[in-house]
């Protein structure tokens, strides 16, 4: 019998942190994204080397900042740039490996939108709009994305397009001269989306434990493919798990 | 070029003005806000890539006509619900809005800084940002071929960021997260700057950034005038003061209350003592 016991959001945002790898530049966003890449460079990616979008570059935060321009970002960083420094030369040019962000919808294509639900002209919830997104979404490396998952937030098609994922499928990033490979990984509370090597649309390849695949799918606002090769996420660690819950003071 | 925050705001911005507060969630010209608020300025156009809890103050006293941003929220706590209101009810007035990505926005004012019309960047292409913006484009590089997104510069009619300090002349400090507001004072026609003290001599800080007086119009000593956000050296970020927001601006008559209470208590405690002790 396992002592280890943990919650949906504990699992997304250890699976989340280890898709982190040491020593990369990860421009990290608030919220779950700045959690999980805490919770890494407190593990496995000591070297991690996290950018928020305030202009601190390389910082190692003693706790979780409210926002990402908290004083503590600043205080522990390698260096402070200022904001069109960090998209004009950090960004832009293709020196940050990853990009970890969240959202309120997401479609097949990881197309991302955290601008409006519903029209845009006669919004039914006007949310806080694109911030860093879209250029993240294009020009990191790649794209993790971390989100809890529904039917109301794993839509068909986005209301809007905030940031691109893999557009409308093949070819597309090409097309529209986007220099990143996009959302390589999506996470959520039940599992582990990729892109189709080939049709670029999301596909299941992990659950995690307890979670069955039927759950996913009912989850998920398309007829969502599933890998052959459907992997079980591995459970968190006794170390991850204090690591995390040290961070978000639920210890 | 030092004068108090009552007269600085009277003097400097004017309804139908564009205005920019500056300040990445670092120096937020909150107290400059405030008074716009009490001096019942409307139809102004305002401009910030973040706006956060004192925009949608601004916003739901009706100050503002348009809105040009990158991303409205309350950091780290939610949505602006006053911004929202006015998005979705036109409450009180109907806000209109042109929204950018904070790459476009930086570029922008870093236009609008160095006197050209337009920047370039690589970016927007594929959102539907562009469709909802006619103030994106798209240009062809002359040199590559390459397919670039263009925008216009920004030049504000009036920027006011907060620093730390200021020396008598009016060059002003300011260091830590330093955001857009350098670019911002650079792009605009006056620039007012509200500080935590002003000192006769400034001491040299390490990563300091200097507007010299000559970019600068008017200085206002007001401390603890970013607040609820921070001043680096000076004062933290009140979190609890964030999240507390969330409660009051969801609900009208909360903001109300709430917008009585800093109207009110403004004619009633005359000009701000601070300012004119200076």
């Amino acid at each position: 019998m396992t002592t280890v016991t943990w919650t949906a959001d504990e699992i997304m945002t250890v699976t989340a942190a280890r898709s982190l790898r040491d020593r990369m530049a990860c421009f990290v966003g608030i919220g779950l994204p700045s959690t999980a890449a805490n919770v890494a460079r407190r593990t496995h990616a000591p070297g991690l080397w996290m950018i928020y979008e305030s202009g601190t570059l390389g910082a190692v935060p003693d706790h979780l900042p409210l926002s990402i321009g908290d004083g503590i970002l600043a205080e522990t960083a390698d260096t402070v740039v200022s904001v069109p420094e960090v998209f004009n030369y950090w960004l832009q040019p293709g020196r940050i490996d990853v990009g970890f962000l969240g959202a309120a919808q997401i479609d097949r294509y990881a197309n991302i939108n955290t601008t409006v639900i519903g029209d845009y002209d006669a919004p039914k919830v006007r949310l806080p709009g694109a911030g860093g997104a879209p250029e993240i979404a294009a020009s990191c490396r790649e794209v993790v994305v971390i989100m809890r998952q529904s039917t109301r937030a794993f839509v068909d098609r986005v209301d809007f397009v905030t940031s691109v994922g893999h557009g409308a499928g093949p070819g597309d990033r090409e097309r529209l001269g986007l220099t990143g490979a996009g959302p390589m990984r999506v996470i959520t509370d039940l599992g582990v989306m990729e892109p189709h090597p080939e049709t670029r649309e999301l596909v299941l390849t992990g659950v995690h434990p307890g979670v069955d695949v039927a759950a996913v799918r009912a989850a998920t606002g398309w007829d969502l493919a599933v890998s052959e090769d459907l992997a079980l996420t591995p459970e968190p660690t006794t170390e991850e798990l204090a690591v995390l819950r040290e961070l978000t003071g639920s210890a | 070029m030092i004068v108090p925050l009552d007269e600085a705001v009277r003097e400097l911005v004017h309804d139908g003005d564009t205005v920019a507060l500056e300040g990445f969630t670092h120096l937020i010209p909150v107290a400059a806000g405030h008074e716009i608020i009490r001096q019942g300025l409307r139809d102004l156009t305002l401009v910030r890539m973040t706006p956060d809890i004192v925009y949608d103050q601004l916003i739901g006293a009706g100050c503002a006509a348009k809105l040009v941003f990158s991303w409205g929220g309350n950091p780290g706590v939610g949505s602006l619900h006053r911004f929202r209101d006015a998005v979705t009810s036109s409450w009180p007035v109907p806000l209109e809005i042109e929204e950018h990505s904070h790459a476009g926005m930086a570029n922008r004012y870093v236009a609008g800084a160095s006197g050209l019309p337009f920047a370039v960047l690589r970016g927007y292409s594929g959102t539907d940002l562009v469709a909802h913006n006619p103030h994106i484009k798209s240009i062809t590089c002359p040199f590559t071929g390459q397919e670039l997104a263009a925008v216009p510069a920004l030049n504000p009619d009036v920027t006011i960021v907060h620093a730390q300090r200021a020396d008598t002349d009016g060059n002003v400090q300011l260091w830590g997260i330093t955001g857009i507001q350098k670019e911002a004072a650079l792009a605009a026609e006056r620039v007012l700057v509200t500080v935590e003290e002003v000192v006769d001599t400034l001491d040299p800080v390490p990563g300091q950034v200097i507007l010299p007086a000559r970019v600068v119009t008017a200085v206002s000593p007001v401390p603890g005038g970013a607040a609820p956000s921070y001043a680096h050296g000076y004062y933290e970020r009140d979190n609890d003061a964030y999240k507390a927001w969330d409660a009051i601006g969801r609900d009208r008559a909360a903001f109300t209350a709430w917008l009585e209470e800093l109207t009110g208590a403004a004619s009633l405690a005359g000009p701000q003592p601070a300012g004119r002790a200076l």
